[in-house]
């Protein structure tokens, strides 16, 4: 089935980005219980359910075109959005053939893929891009692999190598990011790019993590959901711009709240990359409204609830201070009390 | 591991290439490419077949009368090449069947199944220098590294040493590519490695790669400490085969199910064979992935493997090589 597009959406000054009836009844939503707490919910990146966002590999939806070209405005006025360390040159590599398999299977609408041994073709149709290159000369492409292929990806990306019993952060590009940088982050081992987090390293969340992570295994993807809120549908949330959107979170009250306050999911996706022995970590970023997410009367009662029992550490550290009151307030006319049924499905 | 994630492969060449060292190339079936991997990586080779009285065995198994050896073995071929995987096996004096029936059973056309390749020897990328000594069947995992080496950027030398010439498994294939790189030494002439001399003069940053018999991994690794070499420059893989023993049973207490192990067969074999799974990825005691909670033993257990520390194991069990001397063992499985 084609992914018919909304090429003119935007994620920043207009803010004219809104889900479809279809792309709510898909959106990821994280709680599958009415109560949220941290855990190592991690579990195999396989096929899902048709139409859901883990079909396929990698999720491609109806905001693709818009931000790709939103990408393309972060990274003109900040290259170092992207950045790759010289010894990722093999694992740029692994992540480009990954991408490109993936879409052109998946999509085979819109991505194709022709090999000849080394000598390949890329067609983008959405993006009316069309490279044939040869796999392994990056001088036959118009950037570095693995910017040329995550231009054209919905979501951040981050490479880890794999050395010393630790995975150290040392290439990616993030320009949709929920208030972290790779710029200060590259080159850091696991725990220290997950510092930030609260009591997530003292429940033991990150030695098990990275227990499992080293031991990730090729063609065994894994996958988790992480959440936090965004005011306005600003996929850029990056520190370096944090005057740009800060302030924004002073401004929500109990009328404009259902427009302004987005719930922000992100699919992460894990990969063991084949010729690098690298992982790659995919951060796949889904924006809702209040106002689009109690369309649904479970989801609304749902994330009533969680956002009410959130543990105190996490409303700060997901920086939910000024509004999360004004966010129950705004979503407690939508919960009756009736009992929710298990899962995050809509009923 | 479950099974349905293996790829089916067909054995395309077979080579007696030293007296105790067959080389076999597996192709995929159906042709085509086999997934890409990275230099050090190994597959675990999964062998059905009536390696011996297969029968005698049954009291122990749901899955049927013929055995399954479940064995590690480095990819000795190039990272380059897909459309075949090549594998070394050396004949085990005290193989418990699996290297036998590699060696005996398995012939071009032969079926396999084989596990995706996971890498526990990768060569550091960041490296100013790779020092790689292999012994005997030690050599395979640096033939398919030494792909991704070149001379001009990183500097390298190769060590190998073998008991005499004629066990020196794929020295044409490294003098082809690497010339008088490749450093042999024979015992039988009296060569030995001159460890202090090689360990007491590398440039800052120099990683050093061991793989080969379990005497020479620890002396290595004592080598190198000695000389100050810190821990994360110093790399080694050995897969233990699961060592026979003495036969002992076993309760694994969440699956509520008694198991029986023989001498001659693994305890993760064993609990394999009563339709347990449990999660491996090197069954050689190395990546750790196997652990499992010891909740009771009444006697001692034998640890073979190069995972846990001294204190894990009072806790812990490695159930892919290790077995127990008890009178009775429950496992957290």
């Amino acid at each position: 089935m084609s992914v018919v597009f909304k090429p003119h959406e935007t994620f920043r000054d207009d803010f004219t980005y809104r889900n479809s009836p279809e792309a709510i009844r898909r959106f990821p939503l994280p709680f599958p219980e009415d109560d949220y707490m941290y855990s190592v919910n991690i579990e195999p990146h396989t096929r899902g359910a048709p139409g859901s966002v883990v079909e396929f590999a990698f999720d491609v939806d109806e905001h693709y075109v818009a931000e790709c070209r939103e990408r393309a405005l972060v990274l003109e006025a900040e290259p170092l959005r992207y950045q790759a360390l010289p010894h990722m040159m093999s694992a740029q590599w692994d992540c480009l053939e990954l991408i490109m398999e993936s879409l052109a299977r998946d999509y085979p609408q819109h991505f194709s893929l022709e090999r000849q041994g080394n000598r390949w073709r890329w067609v983008n149709e959405p993006l009316a891009l069309d490279q044939a290159f040869i796999f392994g000369d990056p001088g036959s492409l118009p950037r570095e692999p693995l910017d040329f292929i995550t231009r054209q990806a919905q979501g951040d990306f981050v490479v880890m190598d794999q050395r010393e019993g630790d995975l150290w952060t040392e290439a990616g590009m993030v320009t949709t990011p929920a208030d972290w940088s790779l710029d200060f982050d590259i080159g850091m081992t696991f725990k220290e790019w997950h510092g930030p987090v609260p009591l997530a390293h003292e429940l033991g969340v990150f030695d098990r993590a990275l227990k499992y992570l080293l031991n990730l295994r090729l063609g065994q993807p894994v996958r988790r959901l992480n959440w936090t809120m965004t005011i306005h549908p600003r996929l850029d949330t990056a520190p370096e711009k944090y005057p740009m959107w800060g302030p924004d979170r002073t401004k929500v009250n109990l009328q404009n709240a259902g427009d302004l306050v987005h719930l922000r999911v992100e699919l992460q996706g894990l990969w063991r990359l084949p010729r690098s022995n690298a992982v790659l970590f995919g951060i796949r970023c889904y924006l809702i409204s209040l106002r689009e997410l109690a369309t649904i009367p479970k989801w609304a009662r749902r994330v009533h609830r969680a956002l009410k029992g959130l543990h105190p550490a996490l409303v700060d550290y997901k920086g939910l201070s000024r509004y999360r009151d004004t966010v129950v307030a705004w979503l407690a006319p939508f919960d009756d009390g009736a009992p929710t049924t298990p899962g995050p499905g809509p009923d | 591991m479950s099974e349905e994630q293996t790829l089916a492969v067909e054995v395309s060449a077979v080579e007696q290439i030293t007296p105790l060292i067959k080389h076999f190339t597996l192709s995929p079936v159906g042709g085509g490419n086999l997934p890409a991997f990275s230099g050090g990586s190994h597959i675990v080779v999964v062998m059905r077949g009536d390696a011996r009285d297969g029968e005698a065995r049954r009291g122990d198994g749901r899955r049927g009368s013929t055995r399954v050896h479940r064995n590690p073995y480095s990819l000795l071929s190039s990272p380059h090449r897909l459309d075949a995987y090549e594998i070394g096996v050396r004949r085990m004096e005290e193989s418990r069947g699996g290297s036998h029936f590699m060696h005996d059973q398995v012939e071009v056309g032969t079926r396999l199944e084989i596990a995706h390749p996971v890498n526990l020897f990768a060569l550091d990328k960041i490296a100013r220098k790779h020092v790689l000594i292999a012994g005997g069947i030690g050599i395979t995992p640096f033939l398919a590294q030494l792909e991704d080496l070149h001379p001009g950027r990183v500097p390298y030398e190769l060590h190998y040493t073998v008991r005499s010439p004629e066990h020196a498994a794929f020295l044409p294939r490294l003098r082809e590519r690497e010339g008088e790189r490749v450093r042999m030494y024979y015992d039988s002439e009296g060569h030995a490695i001159d460890y202090d001399g090689l360990l007491s003069n590398q440039p800052l940053g120099t990683h050093v790669y061991v793989c080969g018999p379990a005497g020479l991994i620890t002396h290595v690794a004592e080598k190198a400490r000695r000389w100050g070499w810190p821990d994360s420059h110093v790399h080694w893989e050995q897969f233990s085969a699961p060592p026979v023993g003495d036969p002992f049973d076993v309760f694994l207490a969440r699956s509520n199910l008694h198991v029986h192990v023989p001498p001659d067969q693994s305890l993760m074999e064993s609990i394999e064979a009563a339709g347990v799974e449990v999660p491996y990825l090197c069954r050689g005691g190395v990546c750790g992935f196997c652990q499992t909670q010891v909740l009771a033993v009444e006697g001692e257990i034998v640890h073979n493997d190069h995972f846990l520390s001294d204190s894990e194991r009072a806790k812990y069990i490695m159930p892919c090589v290790s077995r127990a001397r008890c009178k009775s063992l429950v496992l957290d499985l």
